[in-house]
Formats: C-alpha cells, sequence, structure tokens
C-alpha cells in the first residue's frame, strides 16, 4: 500500500468530529432521545468522541453503543476465511430512540444496510440517522449519510485509511493506493 | 468491507486433539460473541441463511442435539434432524451409504453422533460436507469440551494455570477425553479421580494427575467436574453398588466444604442425583451447570460460523 496524500491531520480530523457532534445536536434540536451506536471497528472510537464532545457543548450524557455488523454482511458466503465475531453492546432499548450510526469511511453502502438490518433485530428507533468522517463516493446501494466529516472523490482503486488515535496510535487520514501483487 | 482473518485449518471438527491452542482460543473468542446473540429480543441471525445442516443422531441425545438445533436454527441455517430410530438405518443400510444418500441432497454440514468411534472421521474423509462430531463412543466430544472451557474462562477470566479435577467414570467418557486434550493445550491443571476400575492404565501419559480419593481431588480444585456413571456403557457394574459410589465418589455439600470458596461446580449432563451428585450441590450456589447449557448453544454456533468459513476456504483453494 502507497500513500498518496494525507487528506486530514489530527488537528482537521478533530475538528470535523467537533463540527460532526455540533451537527447531529442541531439536526435533532438537542440530545433528547439520542443514542449513538458506531460500527464496529473504527465507528466505535468515533462514536465514543462524539458523544464527549456532544457532552462538552450541551452539558448532557448521550447513550453509546457498539453494533457488530459481520452476521449481516451480504459476502459472508463468498469471502473466507470469516471475520471474527465480536458482541453488539447497546446501552439500552433503541425503541422511540432517534440512532446516530456512526462509522469511519462511507463507501459501497453495504455496510450501512448490513448495519440498519441488525439494528432493526434489536427493535424500532423512531428515526436512523448516519454519520461518517469520509465519504468517498462509489455507492452500490441507495443510502446516504446525513452527517459527513469530509466529502472527498476518489477512485476504486484507492483506499482511504483513517487512522484513530485509540486504535493506531494517531490521528489523520490518508489516500493510499493499492498496489497490485503479482 | 473490512475483514479481519483468522480461520480453522480443517473444513471438520472431529476432535479437540487435532486443534491447536490458538483455534481453541480463536472458538472460544467468537463464542463470546454469539452469546450476545441469544440475549437478544430477536435471538436469529442471517448469517448461515441457505445452508443446510443435516443433524445425524445414530445415539440417544437431548440435550446436545437440542442445543445443535438451536445453534443452527439461531444462524438462520435449515436443519434436518435425522435419528437412527424409524429410518432405513433400521432396515440394516450401513453408516456410509446413508451418509452418500444424505450427501446426494447437497447438505453443507453434517453434526454427527455415533456409538462407534471413528464415525465422524470415516464421513469426513469420503464427503466434502463440513462434518461435526457430536461424540463418537468413547473417543471425543469436542464441543462439550468447548463449552466447558468457555465457562471456565468466562468465570474464572483464564484457563492457564486453573486447577481443574474431574471426577468418576474416566474410562467410558468422551467427555473427558476431550476435555483432557483441551485443557492440557491450554495449560489448566487436570487432576483425574474415580475407582481404580474406571480409570484406564497410563492415563498419566496425557499430562493429567491421577488421584484415588475425592476429597485429594478437592483440594486445591478451582473446578470440580462430575461425571456420570455411564450405566449403559459399562454392561455391568465396575463397583460393587450405586450406594457405595455415592458414599465414596458422590460429590455432597459437605465433601464441597473442603474444596475453596467459589470453587465450580460443573456436570456435562444428564446428571444421576444421589449417584455421582448431591441434590444440594448440583442446585447449589457454586454450581454453573445451567450455564454450561446456555453457553453449548453459543459455542456451537461460533464452530458452525467457523467451519462454514473453512469449508468456503477449502472450496476457493
Amino acid at each position: 500500500m502507497k500513500t498518496k496524500k494525507k487528506l486530514l491531520d489530527g488537528v482537521r480530523m478533530r475538528r470535523a468530529i467537533h463540527r460532526m457532534a455540533i451537527e447531529i445536536v442541531e439536526r435533532n434540536r438537542g440530545t433528547e432521545d439520542l443514542i449513538i451506536i458506531g460500527i464496529r471497528s473504527r465507528g466505535v472510537p468515533l462514536a465514543e468522541r462524539i458523544a464527549q464532545r456532544i457532552e462538552e457543548v450541551e452539558g448532557t450524557a448521550v447513550p453509546v453503543g457498539i453494533l457488530d455488523i459481520t452476521l449481516y454482511r451480504d459476502d459472508l458466503t463468498t469471502i473466507a476465511p470469516q471475520p471474527v465475531v465480536k458482541p453488539t453492546k447497546l446501552p439500552e432499548p433503541i425503541d422511540d430512540k432517534i440512532v446516530v450510526l456512526v462509522d469511519d469511511v462511507l463507501y459501497t453502502g453495504r455496510t450501512v444496510r448490513a448495519a440498519l438490518d441488525a439494528l432493526i433485530d434489536f427493535g424500532r428507533p423512531r428515526a436512523v440517522q448516519l454519520a461518517v468522517l469520509v465519504d468517498r463516493g462509489h455507492r452500490e446501494l441507495p443510502i446516504h449519510a446525513d452527517v459527513v466529516g469530509k466529502t472527498v472523490p476518489t477512485d476504486r482503486e484507492e483506499v482511504i485509511k483513517v487512522k484513530l488515535e485509540e486504535m493506531d496510535g494517531e490521528d489523520e487520514i490518508l489516500i493510499q493506493e493499492r498496489i497490485e501483487e503479482k | 468491507m473490512r475483514t479481519q482473518t483468522s480461520a480453522l485449518r480443517s473444513k471438520d471438527l472431529l476432535g479437540i486433539e487435532s486443534l491447536t491452542p490458538e483455534e481453541i482460543s480463536l472458538i472460544l473468542d467468537t463464542a463470546e460473541g454469539f452469546k450476545e446473540v441469544s440475549e437478544r429480543p430477536v435471538k436469529k441471525v442471517p448469517a448461515l441463511r441457505g445452508q443446510l445442516v443435516i443433524n445425524l443422531f445414530m445415539e440417544a441425545s437431548t440435550r446436545t442435539r437440542v442445543s445443535f438445533e438451536i445453534a443452527e436454527k439461531r444462524l438462520s441455517a435449515d436443519t434436518l434432524n435425522f435419528a437412527a430410530s424409524g429410518s432405513a438405518v433400521e432396515k440394516g443400510e450401513t453408516l456410509i451409504d446413508t451418509a452418500q444418500n444424505l450427501m446426494a441432497m447437497r447438505p453443507d454440514m453434517i453434526v454427527i453422533r455415533h456409538k462407534h468411534p471413528g464415525s465422524p472421521k470415516m464421513l469426513a474423509d469420503l464427503l466434502p460436507a463440513s462434518v461435526i462430531n457430536a461424540g463418537d463412543g468413547a473417543h471425543e466430544h469436542p464441543t462439550q469440551a468447548l463449552l466447558d472451557a468457555f465457562t471456565i474462562r468466562e468465570r474464572l477470566g483464564r484457563l492457564a494455570g486453573v486447577n481443574v479435577s474431574i471426577i468418576g467414570d474416566i474410562s467410558f467418557s468422551r467427555v473427558v477425553r476431550s476435555n483432557i486434550h483441551l485443557l492440557t493445550k491450554m495449560k489448566a491443571n487436570v487432576t483425574l479421580a474415580g475407582p481404580p476400575t474406571l480409570i484406564p492404565a497410563e492415563i498419566e501419559r496425557m499430562g493429567v494427575r491421577v488421584v484415588h480419593s475425592l476429597d485429594e481431588a478437592l483440594e486445591g480444585a478451582d473446578v470440580v467436574m462430575m461425571l456420570r456413571i455411564q450405566l449403559e456403557r459399562q454392561g455391568k457394574l465396575s463397583f460393587p453398588s450405586l450406594r457405595e459410589y455415592f458414599n465414596t465418589f458422590g460429590l455432597t455439600a459437605e465433601r464441597l466444604g473442603r474444596a475453596r470458596d467459589g470453587v465450580l461446580v460443573m456436570h456435562p449432563g444428564p446428571m444421576n442425583r444421589g449417584v455421582e451428585i448431591s441434590s444440594d450441590v448440583a442446585d447449589g450456589p457454586f454450581s454453573v451447570i445451567l450455564e454450561q447449557v446456555t453457553n453449548g448453544v453459543a459455542v456451537r454456533m461460533a464452530v458452525l460460523y467457523l467451519l462454514a468459513g473453512a469449508h468456503l476456504a477449502e472450496h476457493q483453494g
């Protein structure tokens, strides 16, 4: 994998997350009935950061959950070996709540499709919204994000690498190029 | 979508003996993810949608068969139960013919319980489907050992260094054989106790300690695993009477008082109350016997899920 460009450095990335938090509060006119749910794996620390920002600005704590979508993937019977399954942890029932799904990159939309199916098995939220740090285009399903940190046009050959301090030791977003393995 | 890779090497689960410690850990870690599925309002995920699993039970079983069936249904697989009684087996069909006929219906996995050791291996070599051993004679019962290990790990946080005492009918037990393989691979300390007539010669070579009294086995134990006296497998009793067995090796609340506080009492079931275990212990505060049953579903879901992946890898390879 070859790095082509740094899309956002740590400072700009944290600023984008801060703005996403504000936008979530703004579009929902407060924090009432909000639940922030991160999609494993990089959506989880992002969801926590967004909730933290909201609490700093609004002074109210927002419940945070974790969604594992592995078992709902549409490519489970075509990929091998199987991805590792981890538990889903929701802080409270999602019935009649406003769920904000959080992920790092929105690409084909298939992860979000799986996440919606997984979520519906836990109840009937009043609304589900989607917040992503990077929207890179190339959707294969009719899915769009409500809150976006950064929109960037990409080629399909490119890879968007989101690094988070909690998992990777530093904050940054890179555009990388897949090098063909011969 | 992202993938994290980790897999089993074989398309089949025939026993614990052939698994590596990494594979055992993978199954137990995966089972943690699946345990949560059984606690949801909708206890079902679409992971094995469209896959056909045949449960081939040629020997009596309630718990294991039901547990596998629930695991399969929670993964959205189609399941078909096949029992020896009421089938062509009664008309003299061989296991190989039965299996080949079933295979002609294109199942993806076969779960088999059979009284003859090695029959799952025979099917696995013969058929392209994944084969899971649900107990073969006195050989192995891998998913039981995995659910036991899962329960110990969940309660005590680890397997390495845990002192596990297994008491009772050692020689006729496939559960013990699988448990010894698993626990020694994971660096737990295993002690066996039972009447000398029910302890095979040279079993110490499997890396276990043998003692001949219950008190000795209870001393320092973190886990006490009581085994069922398998009257049906013995033909005749290997000890004077069931009453005498209970007096010598039966676990009572009084005797359990000699073990450390917080000791886990386990039993693979079905229990003979008043033979190997008294009711006050079986239903008592240290008993995790029903947790074992709950965990059995999660562990079997993990095995089915992981084998579906291994099966696929083989086809692609």
